[in-house]
């Protein structure tokens, strides 16, 4: 059984609706054992950074969040829900986010439209690695998903590949990084339940076989 | 680099699609659910569906139209039309819109942007503008284009930016339905005024046209007539905009 977090502050019809077309059963949970123990959680975001912050704290889930990372359960985070992995937000100076890794979230600048609204395309890195010939040893983990066009819907966006993780790359107002891996932890900047076929496959691909 | 988006729009009337001249004159075009499906498999970057009579009745057919085809769409769904208040966005959003467009009650109420960007996020807050050239001024229509505002549209964008607009959906009231090519010099006002996302409604029969939309600096094309005419599917229009430069979802 999935189990999506609700913060109620996100807008996650269209998420469990992509869970329904895969057949797959879910329910919203608020509760931190469940958090621990199921088999997939899911952390949306659609909506305000401290907002989503303030919820989880209320609801006491911080701890079973992190927890569930550091035990490398399999746990998909979607859009905000990847920011909240971060230290901080410029969206909300002061907030805590989760701290899983060590940066801040930036806003795009104001030489682009913001929010980024539509369709970009997503890119591994290790893809990039692998087409120029590099072999480090040191490689990115597998690639949960080919290079693909994703539905982005963020005004907020991380800009370092954190150490120790896989990442994809997106260009709006130059590079950033629109997802990242470790394990079978995946964060998404992007709406994989907005993105077309390629978005329902990454989906199905992270439930049948979350890249252990 | 972010791709040009093509968005058919259904208007809906009573679980129909409908289609008409200057919001007149509305004639069958066929079934939301079946559209939308038809339309995404053609390559749609996103849908609208636009309740165009907004009854209170027919409000509660658009929630079922919303919840069918949000179960099979795997792409993004706006619903616009009669949305009064938060927690009618909220009814939409919760049946499996994604976005919601907001029109005359946004003037009437402008804090209502306020609350749908705090409440939602600026990403799910569109606000349509209806406008069209009076006296030298792009003047702001609301009530399906009944009442005309003492508004200028390119104000009334950068107004809804501060507040908390994610998108502005601009339809020229001259061009809709006229088959002669978007409004370029409204377009130009607005996406001047604001630097939000603009997509641009009223008035495409062509590939140019969208070519066109594009170059003044529209982030996506609304289109309906060319589409649901059976003219041309949204691929043949992708390939057609490809050759012309325009990047779009491949």
């Amino acid at each position: 059984m999935i189990q999506i977090i609700n913060t109620g502050v996100a807008n996650i019809r269209s998420l469990e609706a992509a869970f329904d077309r895969l057949q797959q059963p879910w329910q919203l949970t608020e509760d931190a054992n469940q958090i621990a123990s199921a088999t997939h959680v899911v952390l949306p975001g659609v909506g305000a950074f401290s907002a989503a912050a303030e919820a989880i704290d209320r609801l006491g889930l911080r701890e079973a969040v992190i927890e569930r990372i550091a035990r490398d359960k399999p746990l998909l985070c979607i859009c905000l829900g990847m920011q909240l992995l971060a230290e901080s937000s410029e969206e909300a100076p002061g907030v805590a986010g989760l701290s899983v890794i060590p940066h801040q979230i930036k806003r795009f600048s104001n030489t682009v439209a913001v929010p980024q609204l539509g369709w970009n395309e997503v890119r591994p890195r290790s893809a990039n690695a692998a087409s120029s010939g590099s072999s480090s040893s040191n490689a990115n983990p597998p690639t949960p998903f080919v290079t693909g066009e994703a539905y982005f819907a963020n005004s907020f966006r991380l800009t370092e590949c954190p150490d120790g993780w896989g990442c994809a790359e997106t260009e709006y107002d130059g590079p950033f990084i629109s997802s990242i891996w470790r394990g079978r932890v995946l964060a998404c900047q992007f709406h994989p339940e907005l993105s077309g076929a390629w978005g329902q496959q990454l989906l199905a691909n992270w439930i049948g076989n979350p890249h252990a | 680099m972010l791709k040009s988006r093509i968005i058919p729009c259904l208007d809906v009337n009573d679980g129909r699609v409908v289609k008409g001249v200057k919001f007149q004159n509305l004639r069958d075009a066929g079934d939301p659910v079946e559209l939308s499906f038809h339309y995404e498999a053609q390559g749609a970057d996103e849908l609208v569906l636009l309740d165009v009579t907004a009854t209170r009745q027919d409000r509660i057919a658009m929630l079922e139209t919303v919840e069918k085809v949000r179960t099979k769409l795997r792409i993004p769904l706006t619903v616009g039309g009669g949305i009064a208040s938060i927690e009618d966005a909220g009814r939409l959003l919760n049946a499996g819109a994604d976005k919601v467009s907001i029109n005359s009650a946004a003037v009437r109420n402008p804090q209502l942007i306020n609350d749908m960007s705090a409440r939602f996020g600026a990403q799910c807050t569109v606000v349509a503008i209806d406008a069209k050239m009076t006296n030298g001024v792009f003047q702001v229509l609301t009530r399906s284009g009944t009442t005309a505002e003492t508004l200028d549209a390119a104000a009334w964008a950068a107004e809804s930016q501060r507040r908390g607009a994610g998108e502005i959906l601009l339809t020229s009231f001259d061009r809709d339905g006229t088959r002669s090519g978007y409004d370029l010099p409204m377009l130009t006002a607005v996406t001047t005024a604001c630097s939000l996302p603009v997509i641009a409604s009223g008035g495409a029969d062509s590939v140019a046209h969208m070519v066109e939309a594009f170059e003044h600096g529209a982030h996506a094309v609304l289109a309906a007539s060319i589409f649901h005419d059976g003219n041309m599917t949204v691929g043949e229009v992708k390939t057609q905009l490809a050759a012309a430069g325009i990047l779009v979802r491949s």
